[in-house]
């Protein structure tokens, strides 16, 4: 797939350190348009730092962080914020809101009229592959995980931001229905053209979504490139997390064999 | 026994009177306590460097004995005196705490990742506060004016004392005449009333809280 290479966000020598503790040093990258950045690392490494430097959330001790060229700091955060999408664990939706509601949120505070937002949500859901007419007037409390997540993701779409952040989204789902919201999202950021930033210790994860991956560890970005790049670095963090890819079906495509000793010719161990 | 000289029927004008009065005290005090409670609960969640004066005062003035408080205000000009009006003040100061402290604590126990997915979302600090964060904290809140009022009933008697009428009247007087029919008209009535307003209360939150469904009490 042809990318544009326009930059959309961009850390220029980034670090924060509150009280002088770094949580991110150094940190020098651009996003591009259109791709899925995989922000890679263990718990600490501070991925989700990086992200929330990006909405403001939280605001670099040192450096800048560029949003559309223009740096975060001089942005009003609100108009920020409602350009990006925010997704974060399943505790993120609103308990007391039914699922239109929370699915209409930023239509709502941007003012919308009431029956665009219906539309809108109703349009949402089904993209999201929720039967609109079922699932509209449940609260958070009454879907399962998978669900809660998809809807997590449409509230996040609703305004059409041009850029999603989502921070370890589908962390508390079981594996199977993961993999089956992974590919789907996976399909669903190619064809709306969407940016994102997606924040996940899960290397697999990983690998399904990226088009490029950024590793982390210890407050730095040790790698950054696309998961071949990835597979051919020798970066010791990089190791340690390709040793837990190790075992996992590689008879897929995406994934290439590794060959160090043990010949599991493809098959699950 | 003659049911007309039973003592709850016999003093029942009076009683009726005097729980009219002692309702009207404990209304307007709690009612001016929430007003200014709930705003100051908020902002202590805001304001940090406010939290710990606010909630010392309002722990301060909770630990002073009531009858102490009643004759301390007797003394003091404008605000004091002998009356309804000293009541009301006193009372007021009682029910402080369990509001602003019931407010803050609601407040701060709504889940972080909601509010963090709130602000990352683009709401602005007072959209968070009003769609998000009083919705959610409204159970506590709520519970906060019920144990308020509550204690502010109970209280209300002592307020005889200083000649501001309720059913403390009755309990006054029966010490005076060791009339232990007299200190009951005036005790069960009371205790009558703290349950009814502490029913009416929880019921009022429920109805409030229905339409949130479960959510609140279910929950983050």
């Amino acid at each position: 797939m042809l990318q544009k290479q326009e930059t959309v966000i961009e850390f220029r020598d980034v670090s924060y350190s509150p009280q002088h503790r770094a949580i991110v040093s150094n940190l020098n990258f651009s996003i591009r348009r259109g791709e899925a950045l995989i922000l890679l690392g263990r718990s600490g490494s501070g991925k989700t730092t990086t992200m929330k430097l990006i909405n403001r959330l939280l605001t670099p001790t040192q450096g800048e962080v560029l949003f559309d060229g223009i740096p975060t700091n001089q942005w009003d955060e609100i108009k920020l914020r409602r350009k990006i999408g925010y997704v974060i664990q399943e505790t993120g939706l609103f308990p007391h809101f039914t699922v239109e509601r929370n699915v209409g949120l930023i239509p709502a505070l941007e003012g919308w009229k009431p029956k665009q937002i219906k539309t809108r949500v109703f349009e949402l859901l089904n993209l999201v592959g929720l039967e609109p007419e079922q699932f509209a007037k449940r609260y958070p409390h009454e879907l399962s995980g998978g669900q809660r997540q998809r809807i997590g993701v449409a509230r996040a779409l609703a305004a059409d931001p041009p850029v999603l952040l989502m921070d370890e989204p589908f962390g508390a789902l079981d594996p199977i229905t993961r993999l089956e919201i992974q590919s789907e999202f996976r399909r669903l950021q190619q064809e709306l053209g969407k940016t994102v930033v997606f924040v996940t210790h899960d290397i697999q994860e990983a690998f399904v979504l990226a088009s490029r991956i950024g590793l982390m560890d210890t407050g730095r970005l040790v790698v950054l490139g696309t998961p071949e790049d990835f597979l051919g670095s020798q970066e010791p963090e990089a190791l340690a997390f390709k040793q837990c890819l190790r075992g996992i079906a590689s008879s897929e495509a995406s994934f290439p064999q590794f060959s160090d000793g043990d010949s599991n010719n493809g098959k699950w161990i | 026994m003659d049911l007309s000289e039973f003592f709850l029927v016999r003093y029942a004008p009076e009683i009726l009177q005097e729980t009219g009065t002692h309702l009207f005290i404990v209304a307007i005090a709690v009612g001016v306590a929430t007003l200014i409670g709930i705003p100051l609960g908020i902002l202590i969640t805001r304001q940090v460097r406010w939290r710990k004066p606010i909630l010392g005062i309002a722990n301060i003035l909770q630990t002073i004995p009531s009858l102490a408080l009643f004759g301390f205000l007797i003394s003091v000009p404008v605000i004091g005196g002998i009356g309804a009006q000293t009541a009301i003040i006193a009372l007021t100061l009682y029910s402080f705490l369990p509001i602003i402290r019931n407010t803050y604590t609601g407040i701060t126990s709504v889940d972080p990742a909601i509010r963090e997915a709130g602000r990352g979302m683009g709401m602005t600090d007072r959209q968070l506060l009003l769609q998000v964060e009083i919705p959610l904290a409204l159970s506590f809140i709520l519970a906060g004016v019920r144990v308020a009022t509550v204690i502010a009933i109970g209280i209300a008697t002592i307020a005889a004392a200083i000649g501001a009428g309720g059913l403390g009247v009755f309990v006054f007087r029966g010490i005076a005449m060791v009339n232990n029919q007299l200190i009951l008209a005036g005790a069960i009535p009371a205790a009558i009333l703290a349950i009814l307003a502490d029913w009416g209360i929880s019921l009022l939150e429920r109805r409030l809280l229905k339409k949130g469904s479960q959510a609140t009490t279910k929950g983050f």
